[in-house]
């Protein structure tokens, strides 16, 4: 059996690698000194050939392609494949990008295989053992874990958080591994559905006044769209709103909706989840409104004010 | 047909936090309860599909892991249409981790013949949007992770899972399964006065860990991982913050607007 130290299971969709499968890469290369082994990534499911040669360019050992029958991810059939990699190099970290996909296989994987397990990691070190970071209670609290007794540790990691590897030296060799797996596929894909784009495209808008949770009745909304319209904004909003059904999807800002980067974003009562903040970051100028001075928003804006929303609104109403 | 809903009780984020002693976590009693708004959607979602069902028994069970507190949190979701409620706890289990609240929970529907399970994606305090597929893969059920719209046809669910980016997959499975819900499935009911007071003779079972063929030990040797401390973070780099009253405030940040969208 050979020893990997880190094994890291890269991701596609619709036939695309995604950029957080490279910076498992990076955060690979920060601890596999102290883990000992050497660093393999797997490109599990029916695009892992055409994946395999651009993982091969960055700085890891050795790229792993597994095939599985479903042309789509299916998490029963990802989580049997991923421990048949776990089976074969005994890694002691398994990394995977904290979305979507690896909410549906990855803790699967560790309730069944007896594995360490940590979610939506910032960071992570190896001394005697691994300990990770992660952010609780509305990005308000760090909780710091590690892993007594356990051999092998599988973290989900935030994207967006390590940055991309430099390309390797010289290509990493690939090599297939044949699963024989009884797992059956449980779910059947249909279709992929984008969502309705709207009469209103905000990702190319320049400045964009947004909304959120501090607007608690459907009845003010409309004050807002007119406050934006009169400072030449445009409206937009996080989350809430748009799952109360006050406003279009095609208005949200965030990780599952737009990623936006107008010159200048205005935040009125948005608390900053983390699912939002990945949609919004990019801004050139972020200035947020919030009541709650530990508000995580405040974190990523570049001027703040802690201040009742209605109030600022009525103020600038007044100023327009 | 039996929907279980999976609930958990958690402290109202825009309360200040308070820490236990020594950093074990958030001392529940600086805080305001509420339940998790994801698995507030998933309990929306079960009601809504029973009381799609042609005439038959069907039935929403709520279960949540918690001690005497949670009893309200169970109470809340009996009041909005859930039919009985199951709390399970042990003193042992305060520290338990992602996996090892999976496997409790796990324990607890494993004598309860459901044919499908929904919870929350995720929760809004610890947000690991790990206990559900653990919960699945510890029941070797069928499952979908983050879904935003559900359909049953008697015999076939249809779900759409969300995706990263404006996609959402639709995907077809057959019954027992376990769907985690996304926020946004279906606008949140609200219970009326009448219904939080008949819910107070609900039926709400309270289990310890040997009534579901569990002990403490077991619980800990399924933890995949121990917390070393919970802090306040350092405050890193942040806004610049304005100040002065609202019109001071509001006419700062039109001074910016006008300089950025200028330049």
């Amino acid at each position: 059996m050979t020893l990997a130290g880190v094994l890291i299971l890269a991701e596609t969709r619709r036939g695309e690698l995604r950029d957080v499968s490279l910076e498992l890469i990076k955060a690979a290369e920060s601890v596999v000194e102290d883990v000992g082994g050497s660093v393999s990534v797997a490109a599990i499911g029916p695009d892992a050939n055409s994946i395999a040669d651009a993982l091969a360019a960055y700085p890891v050992d050795e790229v792993l392609t597994v095939d599985v029958p479903s042309t789509h991810f299916e998490a029963a059939l990802w989580a049997a494949a991923a421990e048949a990699l776990i089976d074969e190099l005994n890694p002691s970290l398994v990394l995977c990008g904290h979305t979507v996909d690896s909410m549906g296989f990855a803790p699967r994987l560790a309730a069944t295989k007896g594995l360490g397990f940590a979610a939506d990691i910032v960071g992570l070190e190896w001394t005697d053992g691994l300990r990770v970071r992660r952010l609780t209670y509305g990005q308000k609290l760090v909780a710091e874990l590690e892993f007594p007794e356990r051999r092998c540790v599988l973290v989900t990691v935030r994207p967006g958080i390590f940055g991309m590897p430099p390309p390797a030296t010289r290509r990493a060799r690939i090599r297939e591994l044949a699963v024989d797996s009884h797992e059956k596929p449980r779910t059947t894909h249909v279709s992929f559905v984008e969502s309705p784009r709207g009469d209103v495209d905000i990702t190319s808008a320049d400045f964009l006044l947004s909304i959120g949770r501090g607007v608690t009745d459907p009845g003010e909304v409309p004050r807002f769209a007119e406050l934006a319209r009169r400072l030449g904004a445009t409206l937009s909003s996080s989350r809430p709103l748009i799952d109360a059904g006050w406003l279009p999807s095609s208005l949200g800002v965030g990780q599952s909706s737009n990623t936006v980067k107008p010159r200048v974003y205005l935040a009125l009562g948005i608390s900053g989840a983390v699912q939002h903040l990945a949609g919004m970051r990019q801004a050139g100028t972020i200035i947020a409104v919030n009541s709650d001075p530990h508000a995580p928003i405040f974190g990523v804006a570049h001027y703040g004010a802690v201040a009742d929303l209605f109030a600022v609104a009525e103020a600038l109403e007044a100023l327009a | 047909m039996r929907i279980a809903v999976l609930v958990k009780q958690v402290a109202v984020l825009d309360d200040e936090l308070e820490l236990l002693d020594g950093g074990r976590g958030v001392d529940p009693d600086c805080a305001e309860l509420e339940v998790n708004e994801w698995d507030a959607f998933a309990l929306e979602a079960a009601l809504i599909l029973r009381d799609s069902m042609a005439e038959g028994s069907h039935e929403v069970l709520v279960v949540t892991m918690g001690d005497e507190r949670a009893e309200e949190c169970v109470r809340s979701c009996l009041a909005k249409g859930a039919d009985r409620g199951i709390r399970i706890w042990d003193d042992a289990l305060a520290e338990a981790d992602v996996l090892a609240v999976a496997r409790v929970l796990a324990a607890t529907l494993a004598g309860e013949a459901v044919d499908l399970i929904l919870c929350g994606a995720q929760s809004s305090d610890e947000a690991s949007g790990a206990t559900g597929s653990a919960v699945a893969g510890f029941l070797e059920l069928a499952h979908v992770a983050v879904v935003k719209q559900i359909g049953f046809d008697g015999s076939v669910l249809t779900v759409s899972r969300e995706l990263e980016g404006r996609v959402a997959e639709v995907v077809t499975l057959e019954p027992p399964a376990l769907l985690t819900v996304q926020t946004g499935i279906a606008p949140l009911r609200h219970a009326t006065l009448r219904e939080i007071k008949r819910a107070r003779e609900k039926p709400l079972e309270v289990k310890g860990l040997l009534d579901v063929g569990l002990d403490a030990s077991t619980v800990a040797g399924v933890a995949g991982s121990r917390l070393v401390s919970l802090t306040h973070p350092e405050t890193g780099e942040r806004a610049q913050m304005l100040g002065g009253d609202s019109h001071a405030v509001a006419a700062r940040i039109l001074e910016i607007v006008h300089d950025r969208m200028a330049g």
